[in-house]
């Protein structure tokens, strides 16, 4: 079932679950998307635009078909960052207002309770639709974005997509070697050293496999003067402006209700 | 199917006194080289190792790189325009099966060459089908190249090089990393092509027995870089044998000077139990083996390795053959079920070698890699092989005795001060064999020992395989190579295909 899966989707993120509308549109789009969403979110530290644009995205995610396990399945590193980031600014934030604890340099004031929520909910307000909007993007269909959309130089974006299909090997290459440095007898101590060497070697095969990859790639005319064209068409439309749209409207609800009940932060204030 | 010649016209290579030396050498990999390749002419090109053969091939191909990376002289003219001058006209297929596949899926990765070139886009999808249909292979255009076998990923390649159109059709060495069976269907598919193109071809290839059927004429370069033979394949076979024989050259229909199983079982005598009195020196019982805990590859395995025997592991792709290999050599642990070694062989250990320590292992068990620089370790040749003395506490006089012992049998007592990954193939795998059995393990376990070796390197090897097992060493080798198991396959265990058809992506394809 796994092997039909992969088939049928390009060898990339097989397991990762389809989302309705989200799916439709270019990477190149939700690249856009994401920081049209993420800076104005940045300019800010207050909790409430933070909250507002979480709760709009949370209710939107869930439309596109991202259930609660979905959510934590994929975002699980976001979801213990946030608090971890939130905890830091609870002990250390700036203190204001009453103090109700303090140990050495940590201090829980008012003020340091609410950064710490404001940077919690902030972390998830950014990275969630990072994480979920790139859930399923095709590394092939980012490249042909990135060159015939975004116009990026197509030697640097294709020689670049080449290289990210070695990376498997490099995966089976660094197991292969964790095993002979037990079958070499130099597997019972001395970590660091034996990962050094299997670094080394490591480098060694990626500068012999990307000289390799690079003749081929040659050897098929890549890299002369003609002209390219593009199998593939990347196309932009409808459903990518929406997004668009979305995301900058998200990104504005939260500023102006950050704004209206007054909790609006500038970083720079 | 279709009819319309999926190639353009045949090239014309001419070489007036051509040559080429690599930046920073002083020597000339090739020089003098004077040829002429008619069209539809088909080429075996051999030579011994460092002879030039693929730069040649990749002069032809354009790829030779520009002037920081050496200089040619005289001329190299396909249909009268130097070579790299058209890009397109040669369609070049590599050695290495994973580092020639460029996109993640089938069709991407065959459009690929026509992009370059400027094809229009419906052309482009029309040439990706005819050419996938003429290497024969039959999977939707989505198909992720990564799921391939290797031999596949060669018809992939040779797919996504004719799609270029190319007139002149060029491989360098394209089955000497595949098994058999892929061997086989790289050889079809190129016989389909150029029966469908009629494109000038030349090919460089140690297995001759693969190529000389498909070939008219055949090309002899020489140590110096220049061409020491050339005519018919019969008759530069025929008299440049020894020649051929000492470059490594595998030429069909000359004997191996190696006695075989049946040799030897012949010489016992008919009626003897060759088996009996060999005591299991290392067992797998109901073992389930995989790289991780939920990928289970096989389960239920029963094993036995006879000691002082040679026991040969066969079975299709994707079998287990290598993790089975992995376990009983104690670096995987078994995912179920348990690996036993005999008293003897433990001395004083507990039964399952995966609870020995690293050191533990080094005079019990020894593994030998498919790929020898994932083990290698050292900056040195002689610096590898004092890897395992030394980690066995050995005084290092007794160090030096035992490096120059193995050395000097494997022939690397010249290369003692090179780095290991600056070897030739041949080098590589015997510095990888000399590196285990300078600690003098009781059983040997080798993972495709002979891929892509050539005649010269097989026959050290095999026969010094041999002459361990005769010495009371116990080896199990996991190998494809027919040869191979006629000498040194004493007992043969047979993985029968999996269970489950989930093919296991690894690279090349190989188990």
């Amino acid at each position: 079932m796994t092997a039909q899966a992969v088939a049928t989707d390009g060898g990339f993120r097989p397991d990762a679950p389809r989302l309705r509308f989200v799916d439709r549109v270019n990477p190149v789009t939700r690249l856009a998307a994401v920081m049209v969403l993420t800076t104005p979110l940045l300019l800010t530290v207050d909790w409430l635009s933070a909250a507002v644009a979480l709760g709009v995205q949370l209710v939107l995610f869930a439309l596109a078909g991202v259930t609660p396990r979905l959510l934590v399945a994929r975002t699980w590193p976001i979801l213990i960052a946030a608090p971890i980031a939130g905890v830091s600014m609870l002990l250390y934030g700036r203190p204001e207002g009453t103090e109700y604890w303090s140990f050495w340099l940590a201090r829980i004031t008012d003020g340091s309770i609410e950064l710490a929520v404001a940077v919690t909910v902030r972390v998830l307000a950014i990275g969630l639709p990072a994480a979920l909007l790139f859930l399923r993007v095709d590394p092939t269909e980012l490249a042909d974005g990135l060159a015939q959309i975004a116009r990026l130089p197509a030697r640097f974006v294709l020689g670049a997509l080449a290289a990210t299909r070695l990376v498997g090997l490099f995966v089976e290459d660094w197991r292969a070697m964790g095993l002979s440095r037990r079958a070499r007898g130099i597997g019972d101590h001395g970590a660091l050293r034996r990962i050094a060497t299997m670094a080394f070697a490591l480098l060694v095969l990626a500068i012999r496999r990307g000289s390799k990859l690079a003749t081929a790639m040659e050897a098929r005319g890549f890299g002369s003067d003609v002209p390219r064209t593009w199998a593939r068409k990347s196309r932009v439309g409808v459903v990518d402006a929406m997004l668009l749209v979305i995301a900058a409207a998200i990104a504005a609800i939260a500023i102006a209700a950050a704004l209206w009940a007054g909790t609006f932060h500038p970083v720079w204030a | 199917m279709s009819e319309s010649a999926p190639a353009g016209r045949p090239v014309r290579v001419e070489a007036r006194g051509w040559g080429w030396r690599h930046a920073g050498r002083l020597r000339w990999a090739l020089d003098g080289v004077d040829l002429i390749i008619e069209r539809g002419e088909r080429i075996l090109l051999l030579g011994p190792s460092g002879s030039g053969k693929s730069t040649l091939l990749h002069a032809l191909a354009g790829v030779v790189g520009d002037d920081d990376e050496g200089e040619q002289r005289g001329q190299l003219l396909l249909d009268g325009a130097p070579a790299g001058a058209a890009r397109g006209r040669a369609g070049l297929v590599l050695q290495d099966p994973d580092s020639q596949v460029i996109l993640a899926r089938v069709g991407d990765d065959v459009a690929f060459g026509c992009e370059n070139l400027g094809v229009p886009r419906d052309e482009i999808w029309r040439r990706v089908g005819e050419s996938l249909d003429a290497v024969g292979l039959d999977l939707p255009l989505g198909h992720p190249t990564s799921m391939l076998s290797g031999g596949q990923k060669q018809r992939l390649s040779l797919a996504g090089a004719l799609a270029m159109r190319p007139g002149l059709l060029l491989l360098d060495e394209p089955t000497a990393n595949l098994d058999p069976a892929g061997v086989g269907e790289v050889r079809n598919a190129v016989a389909r092509v150029l029966e469908r193109t009629g494109a000038t071809f030349v090919v460089v290839e140690h297995r001759v027995d693969v190529w000389v059927d498909l070939v008219d004429r055949v090309v002899v370069l020489g140590g110096d870089g220049s061409v020491l033979a050339d005519g018919p394949p019969e008759e530069v076979l025929e008299r440049q044998r020894e020649t051929l024989l000492a470059a490594g050259v595998w030429v069909p229909g000359v004997p191996l000077p190696i006695e075989t199983v049946e040799d030897r079982d012949a010489g016992v005598g008919a009626g003897g139990a060759p088996h009996s009195g060999h005591e299991p020196i290392l067992a797998g019982e109901q073992l389930a083996i995989g790289r991780r805990r939920d990928a289970v590859v096989r389960a239920g395995l029963d094993v036995v390795l006879p000691e002082a025997r040679s026991t040969v592991l066969v079975g299709p792709n994707g079998a287990g053959k290598s993790t089975l290999a992995l376990t009983l050599g104690g670096l995987l642990a078994p995912l179920a079920g348990r690996v036993v070694a005999s008293d003897s062989l433990a001395s004083g250990l507990g039964a399952a070698p995966i609870r020995w320590r690293s050191r533990d292992l080094l005079t019990r068990i020894g593994t030998v890699f498919q790929e020898p620089e994932h083990q290698f370790v050292a900056s040195t040749v002689r610096g590898e092989v004092a890897v395992a003395p030394r980690a066995l506490g050995l005084p290092a006089s007794e160090i030096a005795t035992r490096a120059d012992e193995v050395l000097a049998r494997l022939r690397l007592d010249r290369l003692a001060g090179a780095n290991p990954f600056t070897l030739s193939g041949g080098e590589q795998r015997r510095l990888s064999v000399a590196a285990v059995l300078v600690a003098r393990p009781r059983v040997v376990i080798l993972d495709e020992p002979t891929f892509g070796q050539d005649r010269v390197t097989w026959l050290e090897l095999v026969q010094l395989l041999r002459d361990l097992v005769d010495d009371g060493v116990t080896l199990l080798s996991v190998t494809h190579d027919a040869a191979y198991r006629d000498v040194l396959g004493d007992h043969r265990l047979e993985l029968a295909a999996s269970v489950d058809p989930a093919p296991v992506p690894t690279p090349g394809g190989r188990s």
